[in-house]
């Protein structure tokens, strides 16, 4: 479905810890039932003086001109904790974000991006924050690459990172896989399950 | 071989496949969705071309958006049922799609209608050694039933809808001991701050994490619900509680619980859904409840906690960069300093209320400090049961009065202002108590700032018109 393999950008620093759902796309953001027109309520909160005349805030990292065109985040532990609304994945992709790097996420967000073609990279703390300082002097020129086929992110400026991902995920954004199409060609095997189910714990079934 | 824990014997139970990549095929027994994200996954599935594959294991609910006026029915709201501007057309997706594929509603005007968290143990939908999604992080709260229920996404909904499973990496496992006795007037929800203060809003780290010990069986069941309810607040995957007689009491009797002889072999089935004595976990700790006080969030993560008795911290004592850095711009945010007591910080609102601490036992906890009392003059004061059925249940024994009496509005249910979805919310920058679970930076409104605390809490500092311990209303 979405593919993610490589990708060279510039690169943010958002270094704040529990970065969550609610400050990436605020629910009063969430205004149609559909996965699209959110990339304007990114960040609502911090990236507007006024949201609702939609005035820029100048101090916010993405809205200063050295990081136009800003494809890659680096942030703080637990970001995309909260709420599991999806939208916060639909609003970053919309934006144009491709991939964040933070010490851990929330586990639902997580998965979020990985269904989106969005890639949640872990690194140390220590080594984002060197990144930051990295990418700082000049974000536009010293653009990050990030490789999922060999689980690498270099800095162009030599210095490279590894970094792990579970295998399932790897493979689901490195293919652009289905996961729905998949799962329906193990059918004989969910039936199996089923007809067993049925027997061992008959009040689960409701019909 | 050591022995297994409750969560690797619920895991064992719903393996359909190993995918081979890592990944484990799991079998979902529940599916359970509301307007706010359900509308979407349903109109997905459409365009994908997929079907549901077992709606009557399916289930919907309207909460997240719909107005909680009192007297709110379809007649005031002939579009829908939202205050929120473009609300109606969430509810109307949700409508027409749950009737068009067949899955139970319950909507405005059913008597179990409420927040989806309430109403799934209400009425028996989950149960003991079920798994249960739904695209709202807060499903965690129905492990307190010894469910392996947790939050997903959109994508995710429509992938358990389709094929009635998910595709999940194991998460790791963790289990957390309260032990001791709960002090009076301390609670669950002050127990999961206690342990989130602690420990870190990162503290989980993606573990399914068993809530065991002393203290926790000591919990009612609703009670456990509280604590479960925070556990995405903790950073697991999901919480949950072996069940026990308590358990089974809960259930018996509820609609879809199972009946006859079919409840007699669940119930053999369910008392075997424990952690075995020499059961191994990834992290194990433990917190000592009997010295603990109620809980004050005084930031914007559920991690900035104290106790009421307590004083605001001052970020310069923290090492930690970005820990320093959040709690320096928390503490900007909220208007507080270092050092201050939280206890006598005037407030603007209290509000009872979300699928945290809204069900009966909580509403009876915080009528038990209004009994007699006044909010203070210029607070607004609100309380929003979390299901139509807590409603009528709470009406019957007469603490609406006791709320009303006090100065509280009294709602219908859904989860109101717990969060602001462009609708009706606090004031901008208002100041509110509130027995939610997210202080996030205008989760409740426009530059609100939120303290978390439990139901008492909220109602003692309603009355004293500012933060305040309930203990002394309490007789304690």
């Amino acid at each position: 479905m979405y593919k993610f393999v490589i990708h060279e950008g510039v690169a943010a620093p958002l270094l704040r810890s529990n970065v969550d759902t609610d400050a990436i796309i605020p629910s009063r953001e969430m205004k149609t039932v559909g996965k699209t027109g959110l990339a304007d309520g990114l960040f609502a909160g911090w990236r507007y003086l006024d949201a609702a005349t939609r005035t820029p805030d100048p101090e916010f990292v993405l809205n200063r001109p050295e990081q136009q065109g800003t494809t890659i985040l680096l942030s703080g532990m637990n970001f995309g904790c909260g709420s599991s609304r999806e939208h916060a994945v639909w609003a970053l992709k919309e934006y144009g974000i491709r991939v964040v790097v933070a010490p851990s996420f929330g586990a639902i967000f997580a998965g979020n991006c990985v269904r989106n073609g969005l890639l949640p990279l872990v690194l140390p703390e220590a080594q984002v924050a060197e990144l930051a300082a990295t990418v700082a002097a000049d974000p536009q020129r010293r653009r990050l690459t990030v490789d999922l086929q060999r689980c690498q992110l270099d800095d162009g400026c030599g210095r490279s990172y590894a970094f792990t991902l579970p295998a399932s995920q790897r493979e689901m954004l490195l293919q652009g896989l289905d996961p729905i199409a998949l799962t329906l060609q193990s059918a004989p095997l969910i039936d199996a399950f089923q007809a067993a189910d049925r027997q061992a714990r008959p009040w689960i079934w409701l019909d | 071989m050591s022995g297994l824990s409750l969560f690797e014997k619920l895991w064992r139970q719903h393996l359909v496949a190993e995918l081979g990549d890592g990944a484990s095929l799991i079998h979902i027994d529940r599916v359970f969705l509301h307007e706010r994200t359900g509308g979407v996954a349903l109109r997905a599935l459409d365009d994908a071309g997929h079907t549901v594959r077992h709606p009557r294991l399916d289930f919907a609910t309207l909460d997240h958006i719909v107005d909680t006026f009192p007297g709110r029915n379809d007649a005031s709201h002939p579009g829908g049922g939202s205050l929120m501007p473009g609300g109606d057309a969430f509810i109307r997706t949700t409508r027409e799609q749950t009737a068009r594929k067949g899955i139970q509603l319950f909507d405005l005007g059913d008597p179990r209608q409420g927040i989806v968290h309430v109403v799934s143990p209400e009425q028996g939908i989950v149960l003991p050694g079920a798994t249960v999604v739904c695209p709202d992080s807060h499903t965690c709260t129905q492990g307190a039933l010894g469910a392996l229920a947790w939050g997903i996404g959109s994508s995710e909904a429509e992938h358990a809808l389709a094929t009635q499973t998910l595709r999940v990496v194991k998460p790791r496992s963790m289990r957390v001991h309260f032990d001791g006795q709960l002090p009076p007037g301390v609670t669950a929800k002050d127990m999961i701050l206690a342990l989130i203060a602690r420990d870190g809003a990162a503290g989980a780290r993606g573990s399914v994490v068993e809530f065991a010990g002393e203290a926790v069986r000591a919990l009612g069941v609703e009670a456990r619900m509280t604590l479960c309810n925070m556990a995405v607040e903790f950073s697991a995957f999901t919480g949950l509680i072996a069940p026990d007689q308590a358990t089974l009491d809960y259930l018996n009797g509820r609609p879809y619980a199972p009946r006859g002889e079919t409840w007699e072999m669940a119930c053999t089935a369910w008392r075997e859904l424990h952690s075995d004595a020499d059961a191994c976990f990834d992290i194990e700790t433990r917190l000592d409840v009997s010295a603990l006080a109620p809980m004050l969030t005084w930031g914007t993560s559920p991690q900035h906690a104290v106790g009421v008795d307590q004083r605001v911290p001052d970020p310069a004592t923290v090492a930690d960069t970005a820990t320093r850095e959040a709690m320096e711009k928390a503490l900007a945010y909220m208007d507080l300093r270092p050092g201050q007591a939280l206890s006598g910080v005037p407030i603007d609102a209290a509000f009872i209320g979300s699928c945290t601490n809204s069900r009966l036992s909580d509403l009876r906890a915080a009528a038990a400090v209004l009994r007699g009392r006044k909010v203070a003059a210029g607070v607004k004061a609100i309380c929003v049961p979390g299901s139509t059925q807590v409603k009528l249940a709470a009406e019957a024994e007469g603490l609406h009065r006791i709320f009303l009496d006090a100065g509280f509005e009294w709602r219908e249910s859904g989860c109101s202002m717990c969060f602001f979805a462009g609708g009706e919310s606090f004031g901008l920058r208002q100041r509110v108590v509130s027995s939610t679970n997210r202080n996030f930076e205008s989760r409740q409104g426009p530059l609100t700032r939120t303290h978390l605390a439990s139901p008492a809490t909220v109602a003692a500092s309603a009355i004293a018109g500012c933060l305040a311990d309930p203990r002394p209303l309490l007789g304690h």
